[in-house]
């Protein structure tokens, strides 16, 4: 077992609590201390994200070592988009060697989206293989090359998955899959359509996944309409029903954000109902303050120490 | 076959602003069937060209040529009474075929009239798509058909990215997802279990990666 707090927290049965923070668009270091002391004491992990949307941020290696100082479990990202396996296990190394416990492998989003669009990518491997990769780092002790590895990296190995992709036929074999290549945990993109999340779910029994990896799932508090909207029409993946939309038209407009973080506080209580789910992943995209707020209400404060 | 498409004219006029004499050369292979650079496509640029400089009172002399392969040493050797005095060649042939003739001819310009764009097929008239990337070890056996290196757009090998919606690309709406091409194959041949065999780390040694490809038949060489 690594030393990851939130591997602990899991395996000790408790029901997970992760959040994200975006690095900065610079070098400055207060804002990643700023964005973390919201979360403080109310979190098991919290993702780093890697270039998130292909736009240049502050390396995720060195935003998790910042939050590492100030107490958190980092969760750190990588995405296959920039590095090839070279770099990416070179990268590795050194967050072990810079006691970074978790790890969460992603293919990354195509830069046609960020502010670097004329980039080449590399996608030398895949997510799936950029698990493989590590647990053979951790586990055997080998380089992908075979030569030998003088100081495993020992990593609680992470993933995503995004139920409301298609083809969803296939969504849930896409975990298994996962699962078999040797990732521990899953965090799902944001749900905001619950039934079909079920149904994902059910697939994910069908095949005993949740035996096999711990499922945390994504959740998001709409801060407004535009966002909802938005989110409904511009990002590929996501499904944002026209009821949620609905029901924050529903409400006087200074009650918007007040419904959102309703919204997504009675989502977390009906994911805590489904059997197979580990915990929750809170995306509070530029709105960490609302974090502890929302784990409070939905009863999951204080957290574990362990 | 290679698709290509003419570059667009300001840059082609930009190109041989300062030649009086130019040769311009088709191809009647990939090129004719793509229609970026045969008979007709030359045609049309060598009038458009004369067109253009006569009326800014620069006239040039544009002599046209297409040859059966610009690829072949045995076609390109004969160019040579073509070029006669023309000042540089603009090719509306693929980049090998432009490169080809200039290593032949190298006391000329050969300047490229042409993108050269992907190794693709005609999905209908008037529309070409890509195919192959030339990875130089073929998968098509493990995917059924369906090309995962080059069709999708993160080259993944072993299922869908998040984005994949209704059968299209994260990266364009315009795009088919090519794993949701893969998954209806399998769906279609009832092979859907296939998708649980994990795809292994792809050796990108034979493709350009490994440098500049060449290939060599001994029984063939002369
Ligand atoms: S697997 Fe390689 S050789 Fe086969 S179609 Fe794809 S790119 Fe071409
Ligand atoms: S949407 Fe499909 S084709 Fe596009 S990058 Fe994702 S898996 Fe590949």
């Amino acid at each position: 077992m690594s030393a990851s707090n939130l591997e602990k927290v899991l395996k000790g049965g408790n029901f997970a609590v992760t959040s994200e923070c975006g690095p900065p668009r610079g070098a400055d270091a207060e804002v990643v201390s700023k964005k973390g002391s919201y979360l403080k004491g109310y979190v098991d992990g919290v993702n780093v994200t890697d270039n998130q949307t292909s736009v240049v941020r502050m390396s995720s290696i060195a935003a998790a070592v910042l939050l590492k100082q100030m107490g958190f479990d980092p969760i750190m990202q990588m995405v296959c988009r920039d590095r090839n396996r070279i770099a990416l296990q070179s990268d590795l190394l050194g967050a072990a060697a810079l006691g970074l416990d978790n790890v969460l492998c992603l293919s990354g989003d195509h830069q046609k989206f960020g502010d670097h669009p004329t980039a080449k990518n590399v996608f030398d491997i895949d997510s799936m293989q950029l698990i493989q990769t590590i647990k053979q780092l951790r586990d055997e002790g080998r380089f992908l090359g075979g030569e030998e590895v003088k100081g495993r990296p020992d990593m609680f190995i992470g993933c995503a998955e995004n139920p409301f992709a298609d083809p969803f036929e296939i969504r849930a074999m896409r975990l298994a899959k996962k699962a078999a290549c040797g990732a521990q945990f899953v965090q799902t993109q944001c749900i905001f359509n619950v039934p079909k999340f079920e149904k994902w779910m059910e697939m994910v029994r069908d095949l005993g996944v949740h035996e096999k990896i711990y499922i945390l799932a994504g959740v998001t508090p709409c801060k407004s309409i535009g966002m909802a909207r938005y989110m409904q029409k511009s990002v590929p993946g996501m499904d944002v029903p026209e009821e949620l939309i609905t029901r924050l038209k529903g409400v006087p407009k200074e009650n918007v954000a007040e419904e959102g973080i309703k919204i997504c506080v009675e989502t977390i209580e009906q994911m805590r109902a489904i059997k197979g789910v580990a915990g929750v992943h809170i995306m509070a995209i530029e709105w960490e303050q609302k974090v502890a707020g929302i784990v409070e209400a939905a009863k999951l404060y204080p957290r574990p120490a362990i | 076959m290679i698709v290509a498409n003419r570059k667009p004219f300001e840059e082609i006029v930009e190109l041989v602003k300062a030649y009086k004499s130019i040769l311009l050369l088709g191809c009647n292979e990939c090129v004719t069937v793509c229609a970026a650079g045969g008979a007709k496509e030359v045609a049309v640029l060598a009038s458009e060209l004369r067109m253009h400089r006569e009326k800014e009172g620069q006239p040039i002399e544009v002599k046209e040529h297409v040859l059966e392969r610009n690829c072949d040493p045995e076609y390109v050797v004969s160019l040579a009474p073509i070029i006669g005095d023309a000042e540089a060649i603009l090719s509306m042939a693929c980049g090998c075929g432009i490169q080809f003739v200039g290593e032949h001819y190298r006391q000329m310009r050969v300047l490229p009239a042409v993108n050269t764009t992907f190794d693709g097929v005609a999905e209908e008239q008037g529309v070409w798509a890509e195919r192959c990337l030339g990875c130089g070890n073929c998968i098509l056996d493990k995917t059924l058909g369906v090309c995962p290196v080059t069709r999708c757009a993160k080259s993944l090998f072993n299922g869908p990215c998040g984005g994949s919606h209704g059968g299209k690309c994260e990266v364009s709406d315009e795009t088919p997802c090519g794993w949701q091409l893969i998954v209806d194959r399998y769906k279609e041949m009832n092979m859907l279990d296939k998708y649980m065999e994990i795809q292994p780390l792809k050796n990108w040694s034979t493709s350009r990666d490994g440098g500049p490809r060449k290939r060599v038949r001994e029984d063939l060489k002369l």
